[in-house]
């Protein structure tokens, strides 16, 4: 993000003329909903946002975005965004990639963006399932999910985005899912940090994997098994009746029962999204024993990429002329008489 | 080649009987890997081109950094042929090999021209490296050198004899000797040594025991040359300047001109310079050479990979900078797909592809012209890039230049083929003025460009390119990608009309760059006639060496030059014709034969080497009276 004026702009605003052709009830609908909802709250001006996406369902996101978009090659986009913002650092680019967008194809890509701290907010929509390819397991699949390339079930562990962002050396770990109430507060954080913010968002895949997270987004099960961070207040969740302790002995999360709002005798963590160690405790719960940690998990910026690379430019530069004719006739010269 | 204006080596060697110093020479240092050759050599070559000679240089080194010491593959070389006669090639065999060990002899001995000179160091000929080298006896006591002349003295005891007032360890004092080599050589060639001791010092300037003990060996090896009562074959030549157009001259590699020519390139084009890198050889000297200069609006990035390098540039060319990136062999390849994107896009990027010798890993250090096909052809679909391709070190400034001109002016990627030869070699350099180039400035687009304030980002100017809008233009918004686009809008669209109206518009736009580029001329010779050799990049000096010599011996033979690969220049088909027959001598299976096969139905016929070595001229001369016979 950069620090511009702030534009007054609608949700019509953010809207292409170009029809939307996801799958009637994809979650991506929802997403690109509250992306829209967000823009205009965050001031953001069309004419100096861009979105950039790799391939994939998610990556048809900025066609139907009016703003500037790249919709580039398989698992790249942060190679495009990187080139972007070293180009015009003040452009606010948004990189919008899918789970065998971001982890499998670009996989190395999203480490090094990470790794490097480049100013975007990455979204990656995590569906966990090829949808534009019809179907095939993904890197985020949970064991024994049956595709069309294994119809007797994956055998392959899935990775956890979030702990890979994590391990990346993120500085902005985040999540949340397509219909949340609370996914525009998110993007919001996302947009505040300086830096790469890393957002996870669960998907759901109406065709080829309905429902998967049903678990804990639907309505009768959410309250029970969501927890959502928030910085300085206790990891409470089950409406305030269940929270999350540190066992020290084995140094590892434990969930206990809170009586009467009594958070602090029942020795429930209070959330610092700038410890490192607690986010990675909370991006690697197991969830059934656990809650799904949701909301800003880990926030703690440090100098972006392009600021760095930029300023050290800026500097070599100083006094210094740009004479290409100067510079070609510097050196071990000789000069050849008429 | 230039060695054969001399008569023989005694002109050297102060033979039997003293005939007049050469025009020209070549000699070859050669030397374990961890010598120095290529610094001995390169500071050689700055002298002869301080004293005024032409000359063309060929590095020839292992892959390996530090190749096992005193092996056969640990070997490396530097080759420098120079004259006070026009030089075009490296030369074909050497008249002088210094050889720092026996692995040295051994692997570059069968080059050497039949009565040449053999500087060897004695004091590197023991036991355990004429072993490692595979010889059985000592080749510099048993007789089997005797076909040429030799002059055997143990440098490595006379350099630690010359340093030794420096206290400097054993190893590091015989590091010493590539510098009391070099002092020797300039001894031969009466070479100023004032260049190269300043060198040493801005070199060890921050640790003067080393810059002394450095100038001390070099000062020795000179001082060898001149006082030793050598009762070998050993003299003085005085080599004369060439007569060159007058001005400033330096010395250049391609790799420095490919990086100065981009520079100037974006210049003319009015616009910053972004260049996405990954290292790879031969390639990663541009990159080198980039990041110094920031002054001149360059950003540099070393990617995480090949991809994420052109992926980068073609950001940066989207956010308004002209976008650079380079590499070599296997990461060419691997940077297909986003070539196919920025066609698609119609994006500016320029791709510079320093050949070496394939496929896959194939040979990294050493030359070949491999990937015509891949740069003409080689991508899914029907995507055309523009493929520029330089000859020399110095033509390579120019054809940068000249990419990043088509690159803008008609939103294209385009390939500049350079290879390992050119971005390695050195030559003379006539410096140039960048004022004296008409600029292209480029025109961004500004305002819509469409009925009632609409963004057309793909209508079409006259030469067929689509206008370029920098992200972050107010009102300027749109989207692209790689999915196929309604003619105008650039939105999505499958229809079958626009596919064909797209595929067609992108080809007539890069076959209208023929429009724009010169006619090609016939580089030396006649346009027409009985033979006419066509060849393309760093085969220039060999080629028009071989037919300068056949037509100098009354044969008729012509050489064209293609500096525009693709698209070809629009009179190539026509001047072809006029020749009976049409001979292609190109580093590779007979890749630019094909296309001029196909694109003119001519009899071209191929004339190929792949061995990683640049052609020799006697080569090339063998098959003129060949295809004459």
């Amino acid at each position: 993000m950069n620090d511009l004026t702030p534009i007054k702009t609608t949700l019509k605003d953010w809207e292409t003329d170009q029809e939307v052709r996801w799958c009637p009830g994809c979650g991506d609908y929802a997403i690109l909903k509250a992306v829209q909802r967000t823009l205009p709250e965050l001031g953001s001006d069309p004419s100096n946002t861009v979105f950039v996406s790799g391939i994939g369902c998610s990556s048809r996101f900025p066609y139907y975005v009016e703003s500037y978009g790249f919709h580039t090659i398989h698992g790249r986009a942060p190679a495009f965004a990187t080139g972007i913002k070293l180009a015009n650092p003040d452009l606010d680019v948004w990189l919008i990639t899918g789970d065998g967008d971001g982890l499998s194809i670009g996989g190395n890509h999203l480490m090094h963006v990470i790794r490097r701290n480049l100013n975007t907010q990455i979204l990656l929509f995590n569906n966990e399932i090829y949808g534009l390819t019809k179907g095939q397991y993904s890197p985020t699949s949970r064991e024994g999910t049956s595709s069309p390339t294994t119809p007797l079930g994956s055998v392959d562990h899935p990775a956890s985005p979030c702990a890979f962002a994590l391990g990346a050396g993120g500085r902005f770990i985040a999540r949340s899912y397509d219909v949340s109430k609370d996914l525009p507060q998110v993007l919001k954080a996302a947009h505040a940090h300086q830096g790469a913010a890393f957002v996870e968002i669960f998907q759901n895949c109406i065709v080829y994997n309905k429902d998967r997270f049903d678990d804990f987004t639907a309505k009768p099960v959410a309250d029970a098994t969501q927890l959502w961070t928030r910085h300085g207040e206790p990891l409470l969740f089950a409406k305030g009746t269940k929270g999350l302790a540190l066992d020290t002995q084995a140094l590892k999360l434990k969930v206990v029962d809170v009586t009467d709002g009594d958070w602090q005798t029942a020795g429930v963590v209070v959330h610092d999204q700038t410890n490192r160690t607690l986010a990675h405790l909370l991006v690697e719960m197991p969830f059934g024993a656990f809650p799904m940690a949701l909301g800003v998990i880990y926030d703690d910026p440090r100098p972006t990429f392009e600021s760095a690379l930029l300023g050290q430019d800026h500097k070599a530069r100083a006094g210094k002329s740009a004479d290409l004719g100067k510079l070609l006739a510097k050196g071990q010269t000789w000069t050849v008489d008429a | 080649m230039a060695t054969a204006l001399f008569e023989g080596p005694e002109a050297l060697t102060g033979g039997p009987e003293v005939s007049p110093a050469p025009e020209a020479v070549v000699v070859r240092f050669a030397g374990d890997s961890g010598d120095g050759m290529q610094l001995t050599g390169g500071q050689f070559t700055l002298s002869t081109a301080l004293a005024g000679n032409d000359l063309a240089t060929f590095p020839d080194f292992p892959a390996e950094i530090r190749a096992p010491q005193g092996t056969l593959f640990g070997v490396s070389a530097f080759q420098i042929n120079f004259g006070s006669t026009e030089i075009e090639t490296a030369g074909d065999q050497p008249d002088v090999l210094i050889a720092m060990n026996p692995a040295a002899l051994k692997v570059n001995l069968a080059a050497l021209k039949v009565g040449g000179l053999i500087i060897a160091d004695s004091g590197e000929f023991n036991k355990r490296n004429l072993e490692k080298a595979k010889y059985e006896a000592n080749p510099l006591d048993d007789g089997s050198l005797d076909k040429w002349q030799l002059l055997a003295f143990d440098i490595s005891a006379l350099t630690l004899q010359a340093v030794k007032p420096f206290g400097l360890g054993n190893k590091e004092a015989l590091r010493c000797k590539n510098m009391w080599t070099l002092g020797l050589a300039l001894w031969m060639f009466d070479r100023d040594r004032q260049p190269l001791i300043d060198w040493l010092n801005a070199k060890f300037a921050r640790n003067q025991v080393l810059a002394d003990a450095n100038v001390a060996a070099l000062n020795a090896g000179h001082a060898y040359g001149e006082t030793a009562e050598l009762s070998g074959p050993l003299r003085q030549v005085h080599i004369g300047a060439v007569a060159s157009e007058p001005g400033l001259y330096r010395t250049v590699t391609g790799a420095e001109s490919i990086s100065y020519g981009l520079v100037a390139g974006a210049q003319l084009a009015s616009l910053p310079m972004f260049f996405g890198g990954y290292p790879i050889t031969p390639a990663s000297s541009i990159l080198h050479n980039l990041v110094k200069l920031k002054e001149f609006g360059v950003t540099t990035f070393q990617a995480e990979d090949e991809i994420a390098a052109i992926a980068s540039a073609i950001g940066a060319s989207y956010a308004g900078h002209l976008g650079v990136t380079s590499s070599s062999g296997p990461g060419i390849a691997l940077k297909t797909e986003a070539m196919g994107l920025a066609v698609m896009t119609e994006l500016p990027l320029v791709i510079v592809n320093s050949q070496r010798g394939g496929p896959s890993t194939g040979l990294p250090t050493k030359t070949e012209q491999s990937d015509l096909y891949q740069a003409v052809y080689g991508r899914n679909g029907d995507a055309p890039i523009p493929v520029v391709a330089a000859r020399s070190p110095s033509d390579a400034f120019d054809c940068a230049i000249e990419a990043v001109r088509i690159a803008t002016q008609y939103m294209t990627p385009v390939i500049l083929l350079t290879d390992g030869y050119i971005a390695n070699a050195a030559e003379p350099w006539k410096v140039p003025d960048p004022k004296a180039y008409t600029p292209f400035p480029v025109t961004f687009l500004e305002e819509p460009n469409g009925p009632d304030g609409t963004v057309l980002p793909y209508a079409r100017n006259d030469k067929g390119a689509r206008p370029w809008i920098k992200a972050g233009t107010p009102g300027l918004m749109h989207r692209i990608g790689g999915i196929e686009k309604n003619p105008l809008t650039g939105n999505i669209d499958y229809a079958p009309a626009s596919h064909q109206t797209m595929t067609d518009a992108r080809k007539a736009k890069i076959d209208g760059i023929a429009r724009s580029i010169p006619a090609q001329e016939v580089t030396l010779g006649e346009p027409g006639g009985r033979l006419v050799l066509v060849g393309w990049g760093s085969t220039f000096g060999a080629i028009h060496q071989a037919v300068r010599r056949a037509r100098k011996r009354g044969l008729d033979v012509s050489h064209v030059h293609v500096r525009h690969v693709w698209p070809l220049p629009e009179n190539l088909g026509d001047l072809l014709k006029g020749y009976d027959k049409v001979l292609v001598p190109e580093m590779n299976t007979g890749q630019f034969k094909t296309v001029l096969r196909d694109q003119y139905l001519v009899d071209a016929r191929p004339l190929t080497k792949t061995s990683g070595q640049p052609f020799t001229i006697a080569e090339i001369e063998a098959a003129i009276d060949a295809a004459l016979a």
